[in-house]
């Protein structure tokens, strides 16, 4: 059962801002929709190692070394709000 | 040069014999846009500079210079991957006015390789969603019959390509966004191997699943499209370093011999009888053609969906986490910012710029990755998605690929399922476990329901293997019951 207190605890944690008429609702769907997932504590997975990436790939690195592929004028230029090249974010401290 | 009906190669040939320019090739289909899109919103942005790079085009064969595979060939290409200098929204508010500054991998290699890129096209918001409706700038309309919709996320590309508005589209498939809608809208669409196609600029919305593909209207298309954009790359370190075969050179049409897994638990579980007549056409052909079946099981696919969602929303509440309004998207709080704490301005900014789908997958993801709930959810989905993926293997084990339906009904219409999320979820019941496990997949066209949509079926190989099931979807599509069928816009 997720409670409209616990779809509000969500929310905060993932930063979101929810309308009442949604918290109403997705606690309504998240109790529905996680009940139905709760079917795969069945499965009996002891001593089975957690899958996270599909395929056998042998990962690979780059070579360290310094490429300057963009100017920070092309970083900087879809910030909503900037100063030179710097973001602008409301105060932190 | 009737455009309308010639193959990527031949456009490509054209082009390069100069039959015909990349130029006229580029207008045929910009009309066709500016004609048809109005009613199929499929197009979210059109490319002012597309006669530019055509124009570029005809000046390289003009010079006698190698203008590539797929020399002035227009695509079109989902907005979820990166376009230098075209705006990409991946079909949010949230990055309503993005302009990326770099082209993804897949757009890079097709441009490389000739492609002039007509526009974006239009999908579910981040690519979350099974019908294209929850798109911030609309639905995108099915072409056989503008009532249903396309199917999702890659509706756009889906439309697009059936109503021809492009001679070729690229979709992205984290659960079944390629095959799916390319069953409801009669075209072949191909996911690749986990691995096999970089993911570098394509905006992510689970990482551990998504993967870019052809959605075009012949297995020879896909094929060739796939050569071009497979491959190892720097920038995506999941990338697989082996060599990308010559899928269109080695393309056969022979299934003599080869043997075709059909799963049990897909077939007992209450297909629609125009997918099932389907299915039914499709082994019959393949017999008279020389295949032999074989039934294999693969019990856990009733945890496909409750896998899939609980890892693919997990994932996607971390990769949504970087759309802050600090560096580039909407911002709430544009003025007066200084008298908000900055967590409002996070909360209200990801609040006014995410949809309510989108919303509802972060929060059930962060629940599912939160203290307490981590073991439960999102470790034991892993824990599944092992011996899932063990299912497969093992079913590949007593044969060469699997056939089976995309989805248990055709395209439903607009606004019948997106009121219940869990009911939208059940849909991907055939499409998510491909991904979970890492294989490619691919859907053709094979038939049709009795209110005139198309009906596709799919096939499955094991890792790597992406010949075997273009190599059976080509026969497939020679003896395909709906082969020339077109829908009445074209």
């Amino acid at each position: 059962m997720i409670d409209r207190k616990m779809t509000e605890h969500i929310a905060t944690l993932a930063r979101l801002k929810v309308s009442d008429q949604d918290l109403e609702q997705f606690s309504q769907q998240f109790t529905q929709i996680l009940k139905y997932f709760e079917q795969i504590s069945k499965v009996d997975t002891t001593n089975v190692e957690p899958l996270v990436t599909p395929t056998d790939i042998e990962a690979f690195w780059r070579e360290d070394s310094v490429n300057q592929e963009f100017t920070a004028e092309e970083m900087t230029a879809n910030a909503p709000l900037k100063s030179g090249n710097l973001f602008k974010v409301p105060p932190v401290v | 040069m009737d455009l309308l009906n010639s193959g990527l190669k031949e456009i490509s040939d054209a082009v390069k014999s100069k039959k015909i320019s990349a130029l006229e090739a580029t207008k045929f289909f910009l009309n066709r846009i500016d004609k048809l899109n109005p009613q199929l919103n499929a197009y979210i942005a059109v490319s002012v500079d597309a006669e530019k790079e055509a124009k570029a085009i005809d000046e390289k064969v003009a010079k006698g210079g190698d203008a590539g595979l797929l020399a002035g060939v227009p695509f079109g290409i989902k907005d979820m991957l990166c376009t230098k200098g075209l705006r990409t929204t991946a079909g949010s508010k949230i990055l309503e006015n993005f302009i990326p500054p770099y082209d993804a991998t897949v757009v890079k290699r097709l441009r490389d390789a000739g492609v002039v890129v007509l526009g974006k096209l239009n999908n579910d918001e981040f690519a979350m969603g099974s019908s294209n409706e929850t798109s911030y700038y609309g639905p995108v309309k099915n072409p056989w019959n503008p009532e249903y919709v396309p199917g999702g996320s890659s509706g756009g590309s889906a439309a697009a390509q059936a109503a021809k508005l492009a001679a070729g589209t690229i979709g992205t498939d984290t659960g079944g966004s390629i095959r799916q809608p390319a069953n409801f809208c009669g075209i072949v669409g191909i996911k690749p191997t986990y691995g096999r196609v970089s993911r570098y600029g394509i905006v992510a919305y689970a990482s551990s699943l998504d993967q870019a593909g052809p959605m075009v209207s012949t297995v020879e298309d896909a094929a060739l499209t796939l050569e071009v954009i497979c491959g190892k790359d720097p920038m995506d370190s999941t990338t697989a370093q082996k060599s990308v075969p010559a899928f269109s050179k080695n393309l056969k049409a022979d299934v003599k011999g080869l043997k075709i897994g059909l799963i049990k638990e897909y077939m007992q579980s209450g297909l629609d009888p125009d997918v099932q007549k389907t299915l039914d056409n499709a082994i019959t052909e393949l017999k008279k053609l020389g295949a032999e079946f074989v039934d294999v099981e693969i019990p856990l696919t009733e945890m496909s969906v409750p896998v899939y969602y609980l890892i693919a929303t997990s994932e996607a509440s971390s990769n949504l986490a970087r759309y802050d309004g600090v560096k580039y998207g909407f911002r709430a709080h544009k003025e007066n910012q200084m008298s908000v704490t900055l967590e409002d301005f996070y909360s209200e900014t990801r609040g006014a710029g995410f949809g309510t789908e989108v919303k509802r997958r972060i929060m059930l993801g962060t629940y599912c990755l939160s203290s307490g709930y981590y073991d439960a959810y999102y470790n034991k989905s892993c824990q599944v998605r092992r011996l899932l993926r063990q299912q497969f293997l093992d079913a590949f084990k007593k044969c060469d690929v699997l056939l089976a339906p995309v989805t248990a009904t055709p395209a439903f219409k607009i606004g019948t399922r997106v009121t219940d999320p869990l009911k939208m979820y059940l849909n991907d019941i055939f499409t998510t476990s491909t991904n979970l496990a890492g294989l490619p997949g691919m859907s053709v066209p094979f038939g049709k329901s009795k209110d005139g949509l198309p009906i596709g079926l799919q096939l499955t190989a094991p890792h790597f293997e992406e010949q075997r099931i273009l190599n059976v979807g080509l026969a497939m599509q020679q003896v395909s019951p709906v082969k020339g069928d077109k829908p009445h816009v074209i």
